[in-house]
């Protein structure tokens, strides 16, 4: 989809030639976020403008969709590429639907089209259009101004979509909420993304694919969890950090790390049947679930044994249970909050589906140390 | 009293000079901004021009008026117009150049990086920047630049009457050859008049010249009017 070959940026400055960019090579698929990640200067940024030829390359081709960005006028590329900055930069003069509309004008859209669009990207973005279209962008908090600019960007439905640190100047909550809608969005409209960002933790959150870059160079370039896993080299371990393990918890789904076909006792069954479930299947707990499979407690392979009488008169409490569509970092940080070793995980409906141990999460993370070069996801 | 029964009994004749008066100030200032502010956006691309021109304009702006006319009557004399209208709009267009180039340049120049860069990666053309972006955020800025040369102007075209131009410093020239009084207030009112009326004018066309999406409370209600922001 966007293939990057040996592109190369040299800025002349009074101080000698800066090499910004050296030799990038790169391979973005179909559909995927590729999040450009580094120190600052070290050549992302430069490299994102020169896929719309903000910055001219000095060598190297640049292909979208295969074919070379070289035959194109770059005004008329640019208008085939979404383009969101980290600064937003809306219009001031114009209101909000203007400023959607632009880019469907300057390619002769007609304007009841343009405005139809518009209102259409309002509402997918959580703006009523009834309420916003006519609203001047100073009317806008910053989250609403950067969802107003994604919503310029994917105007004229540009199959590419430039990100240069687009939610960085946005407060942590309101990036969190603006980030998970960007990718729910994203789950629908499969466009071909290249983010630039300075933050692993947001790397490793929107990326199918993370180029690191050093000094002009691109380090690495793997999917998240290889990079987690497997740095390349002692500059990436150091910059995505020590807790780089604790990162990759990110990356994994409470319900792919669970034990599946987990036995459990319903609360009117005798005790001595929890008691034999356990022995066959080698716990020492089991979960007890009511009509409807909602999980009501646990019962304890010690306290249970040799005791009599049905489930409810032995069974304790469950500290918490965690949703199979959670990752593993809020599960092991539930673990740590109630200081257990296993979790009941249910599914969306609140029914029992199996549970999670914080063994099988460290053999979870073990097993792509193990196995070299698989991605686990 | 005796200026004001002068001034009641010549109603129609300042009428006439002020009609005058604003027709030099109007026509060389219209022409002053057809020109000032293409020269203002042009010298934006380059900065040693826009360096030379604005200290061309900076010096033109320095010669006195007198001085301005006397160069002017041999130089227009070759296409016999050495005296009267035309000299006078050209000073007036000259002393026009200055506030209306330096601040058309100030107001492109300080536009946003980041909207100039959202509307290069949107792909639109120079142009098409200017158009819908560049120009209607300078708008306020290039018309506080009209507002000053209107407001310079309406005083150095007050000499005017000295080459035979007409306007309302004829009454104050008059008073001042007949030593009388009358006449001399009389025509320093009326210019002082015009010159603010025409300052509150022309701040009212600034307002409905600036884009919605910029503009303050009204400026010459001097409240500070609650600007709507977004709910939280």
């Amino acid at each position: 989809m966007i293939k990057l070959e040996n592109l190369t940026k040299a800025f002349d400055t009074p101080g000698g030639t800066v090499i910004a960019a050296d030799r990038v090579n790169m391979d973005v698929a179909d559909g995927e976020i590729c999040v450009l990640l580094g120190p600052s200067g070290c050549g992302k940024t430069t490299t994102l403008k020169m896929i719309n030829r903000l910055v001219e390359p000095t060598s190297g081709k640049i292909y979208i969709e295969g074919k070379d960005t070289d035959q194109y006028d770059p005004v008329e590329l640019r208008r085939t590429i979404g383009y969101v900055i980290q600064q937003i930069g809306l219009f001031p003069n114009m209101t909000v639907e203007e400023n959607v509309c632009v880019v469907p004008k300057l390619l002769g859209w007609d304007l009841a089209r343009a405005r139809q669009r518009a209102s259409e990207l309002l509402a997918t973005i959580n703006l009523d259009p009834a309420i916003f279209l006519k609203r001047y962008p100073k009317e806008l908090s910053g989250g609403q101004q950067q969802r107003v600019g994604v919503a310029r960007a994917l105007a004229a439905d540009p199959p590419v979509l430039l990100m240069d640190e687009p939610f960085g100047a946005i407060d942590p909550i309101n990036r969190e909420v603006i980030q998970d809608e960007f990718l729910k969005m994203h789950r629908r409209l499969k466009k071909t993304v290249m983010f630039v960002s300075h933050d692993i933790d947001e790397a490793v959150k929107m990326a199918d694919k993370i180029a690191i870059f050093r000094a002009g160079k691109l380090e690495q370039f793997d999917s998240p969890d290889n990079i987690l896993a497997h740095p390349a080299s002692a500059f990436i371990a150091d910059f995505v950090g020590t807790d780089r393990t604790l990162k990759r918890l990110r990356l994994v789904k409470v319900g792919d790390t669970m034990h599946p076909q987990s036995p459990r006792v319903t609360v009117d069954e005798p005790v001595e049947r929890a008691v034999a479930l356990m022995y066959e299947h080698g716990q020492e707990f089991i979960v007890v679930v009511d009509a409807d499979g909602r999980p009501h407690g646990y019962v304890d392979l010690a306290a249970a044994r040799d005791r009599a009488g049905p489930v409810a008169e032995h069974r304790t409490a469950l500290p918490a249970t965690v949703r199979l569509d959670d990752d593993l970092r809020a599960a092991v940080s539930t673990m740590f909050m109630h200081d257990v070793r296993w979790l009941a995980c249910v599914d969306r409906d609140g029914a029992f589906a199996g549970f999670i141990t914080q063994p099988g999460i460290t053999r979870m993370l073990g097993e792509t140390y193990r196995a070299l070069g698989s991605a686990p996801h | 009293m005796e200026t004001l029964r002068f001034i009641l009994a010549n109603l129609p004749a300042i009428g006439q000079r002020t009609v005058e008066h604003v027709s030099i100030v109007g026509v060389a200032v219209g022409l002053a901004i057809v020109t000032g502010v293409p020269i203002g956006i042009a010298i934006t691309q380059n900065k040693r021009a826009a360096d030379i021109v604005l200290y061309i304009a900076a010096m033109i702006m320095t010669i006195p008026s007198i001085a301005l006319f006397g160069v002017m009557i041999p130089v227009l004399s070759l296409v016999g117009q050495g005296i009267g209208y035309v000299p006078a709009v050209i000073a007036v267009l000259l002393y026009s150049q200055l506030p209306i180039i330096r601040n058309t340049y100030t107001a492109i120049s300080n536009i946003d990086p980041a909207l100039r860069e959202a509307a290069r990666g949107m792909g639109m053309s120079s142009l098409e920047r200017l158009r819908q972006v560049e120009i209607p955020l300078a708008v306020p800025v290039i018309m506080a630049g009209v507002r000053i040369a209107v407001v310079i102007n309406i005083g150095i075209t007050a000499i005017a009457t000295y080459i035979g131009a007409g306007g309302l410093g004829a009454f104050i020239s008059r008073g001042i050859s007949q030593t009388d009084s009358r006449q001399l207030v009389t025509g320093a009112i009326a210019v002082s008049l015009l010159a603010i009326v025409a300052d509150y004018g022309l701040l009212w066309v600034q307002h409905r010249l600036t884009p919605v999406g910029i503009r303050t409370a009204r400026p010459w209600t001097r409240r500070r009017g609650l600007v709507r922001t977004a709910p939280a």
